[in-house]
């Protein structure tokens, strides 16, 4: 795992200190985790690979996942073709139609991917669909779960592999400025790249930012903001925090960002959230957008649609620190996925 | 003694099986539903699985899903099918057992649906997405109110964890035919009745067998080896596509059972 984190993902990722945003902000020094850089262009590499291997070593012919915006979909369709194994994505309708370049990558990469035409044609429901694969065909397929969801011991396998982004970062910021940073931020759809970074800093006095989906704003309904707007139950194997009616029946979710539109979060975020050690907030689909062009201009780096949502929290709050003060923001992915969804959102034809 | 093992008891004695048909409450509206059940009462069902509407019906596949889409924009959810089989109670003393996922039950309250289904009429509770290992305080309160839990057996599950469910069920251990979700093709392997004894040795409760059984045939082969048979799928796709075939469908079943 140690070697083809090297040699094939890119690891370790650099920290990069993001000069002309902290400048542009006036405020706390910012630095980017650029897990846009590893191979695929996400963090979710690190735990296809992971289970790729895993899988491999349990003797499994084939792997199934989900995927939202895609991405994941691209890893484990990469760690399939990595070992050899045969490999099924599942993805929503809408998520196809919004994400079509990824479609593209998983199909070249050899993948079939199998369209999810029922309930509200998202993450959630390619989960579904993917459990249910599993429960049929669990003596040959491994399930490569995307995110810190799903029932035990997921969470922690997730977790697992991507703590490896907190791990890097934390030496990555002592070597740079001889000390720990003052805040961490990254966004949460089902949280795997916050725990991944956050996982490493639990036990240091370090402040930490969770970013939800806040779609159209809490009020319209049409968010994905769990921590803002949902309350506790059940859901493919976990309790956590839910988007659900009074009846126990999950609602729709929206969020510009297809990897945070999802009505459930990690367990492991709600007992944080819970016990106080983590902040939530929500970013709304305008602001993610202003952020993605104000990164894109300012450093000449695209932020995928849901790490844009990290960005804008950073910049909410870096101008009111000082700059003394150190941010760290995870830049979960690369934003060439989202180009023609802003350009169709600007009106404007590619 | 709890109306399903009354039944099973009869049954029994009369070298017979149970026939255990399974439709979605709700499903084009509580009326309908009321006529299916009274036809399926009519047709010699012994015991009716009655699903609640959940939207995201894990362990179902896409003929369930559509009927639980169906009922929940009838608006039908867990608060309107407990007093549903209330009114039910006025027509027929058909032992009902309620399938309905965890989430509903969660925010119903696990104690106020235990008390509320019972008061109800309903006899049983399936709930197929909580394992035995998280629900110790619903079948403490299930039995202290004579609600029987049933749980789930897989082809996949280990002699260690047969034994904790057959301890957890009460009124009868359900048995699932086939590594997948309900309406799937029914493909029995070799080992099939090798496992369904070892449930046996184990328990003496009886053993229903479900999932995947949608012809007459099908329930031919099962009930020769199991206490009852649960068709599910096949009956709600007659009721929605076919409803004038259905009685005869039905009838069929019941003949081979």
């Amino acid at each position: 795992m140690e070697r083809l984190r090297r040699t094939y993902i890119g690891r370790p990722t650099p920290l990069y200190c993001a000069k002309r945003l902290t400048e542009y902000l006036g405020g706390a020094k910012i630095y980017l985790k650029r897990e846009d850089l590893a191979h695929t262009g996400a963090h979710k590499i690190n735990n296809a690979i992971g289970q790729a291997l895993l899988a491999k070593k349990m003797n499994k012919k084939r792997l199934i996942a989900e995927t939202g915006a895609g991405q994941h979909g691209v890893a484990t369709a990469t760690g399939a073709a990595f070992v050899g194994l045969e490999c099924v994505i599942y993805m929503g309708t809408e998520d196809m139609q919004r994400q079509s370049l990824n479609v593209f990558r998983m199909r070249l990469l050899n993948a079939h991917v199998e369209e999810v035409p029922i309930g509200s044609r998202t993450l959630k429901d390619a989960i579904n669909e993917a459990l249910r694969d599993w429960t049929s065909n669990v003596r040959t397929t491994h399930y490569v779960l995307g995110t810190v969801f799903g029932p035990h011991p997921f969470p922690m396998i997730v977790r697992d592999f991507q703590s490896v982004i907190g791990k890097e970062a934390r030496s990555q910021i002592r070597k740079a400025e001889g000390r720990l940073p003052d805040s961490l931020i990254a966004c949460v759809g089902g949280g795997s790249n916050a725990m991944g970074l956050f996982d490493a800093f639990l036990k240091d006095d370090v402040q930490m930012i969770g970013v939800e989906a806040g779609g159209k704003g809490i009020e319209s309904g049409e968010h994905a903001a769990r921590f803002a707007g949902g309350s506790i139950g059940i859901l493919q194997g976990t309790k956590s925090y839910l988007l659900q009616d009074g009846n126990g029946n999950i609602l729709g979710t929206h969020s510009v960002a297809a990897g945070l539109d999802y009505a459930a979060v990690g367990p492991e975020h709600a007992f944080l959230k819970d016990s106080g050690r983590i902040h939530y907030t929500y970013i709304t689909d305008n602001e993610a957008l202003s952020a993605f062009e104000i990164l894109s201009k300012t450093e000449g780096i695209i932020p995928a649609l849901e790490s844009a949502h990290a960005i804008a929290e950073t910049i909410k709050r870096a101008p009111t620190l000082s700059k003394e003060s150190i941010i760290v923001v995870n830049l979960s992915g690369r934003g060439d996925k989202d180009v023609q969804q802003v350009a169709k959102i600007k009106g404007i034809e590619l | 003694m709890s109306r399903i093992r009354e039944t099973f008891r009869r049954l029994k004695k009369n070298k017979k099986k149970a026939f255990m048909p399974y439709i979605m409450a709700g499903d084009e509206g509580l009326e309908k539903t009321l006529q299916r059940i009274l036809l399926l009462e009519e047709c010699g069902a012994d015991l009716i699985e009655l699903g609640v509407p959940f939207s995201d019906p894990l362990a179902d596949g896409p003929t369930i899903q559509r009927a639980a889409e169906r009922a929940l924009s009838a608006g039908v959810t867990l608060r309107k099918v407990l007093p549903f089989v209330k009114k039910l109670r006025d027509y027929s003393q058909i032992p009902i057992v309620l399938m309905t996922y965890y989430n509903p039950v969660y925010k119903y309250g696990e104690s106020f649906f235990i008390e509320d289904a019972i008061q109800s009429g309903v006899d049983g509770v399936i709930i197929p997405d909580l394992p035995p290992d998280e629900a110790s305080n619903y079948i403490r309160g299930s039995r202290q109110a004579m609600l029987d839990t049933i749980f789930l057996i897989a082809p996949t599950s280990t002699e260690r964890r047969i034994k904790k469910i057959v301890a957890a069920c009460s009124g009868f251990i359900y048995y699932v035919s086939i590594t997948g979700i309900t309406g799937s093709r029914l493909v029995l392997e070799e080992s099939f009745r090798r496992h369904i004894n070892k449930v046996r040795e184990f328990s003496d409760k009886p053993v229903a067998v479900g999932f995947g059984v949608s012809t007459p045939e099908d329930a031919r082969t099962i009930a020769e080896i199991a206490d009852g048979v649960i068709v599910g799928s096949a009956i709600v796709k007659k009721f929605h596509e076919h409803p004038d075939e259905a009685r005869h469908f039905v009838e069929e079943l019941r003949k081979v059972i």
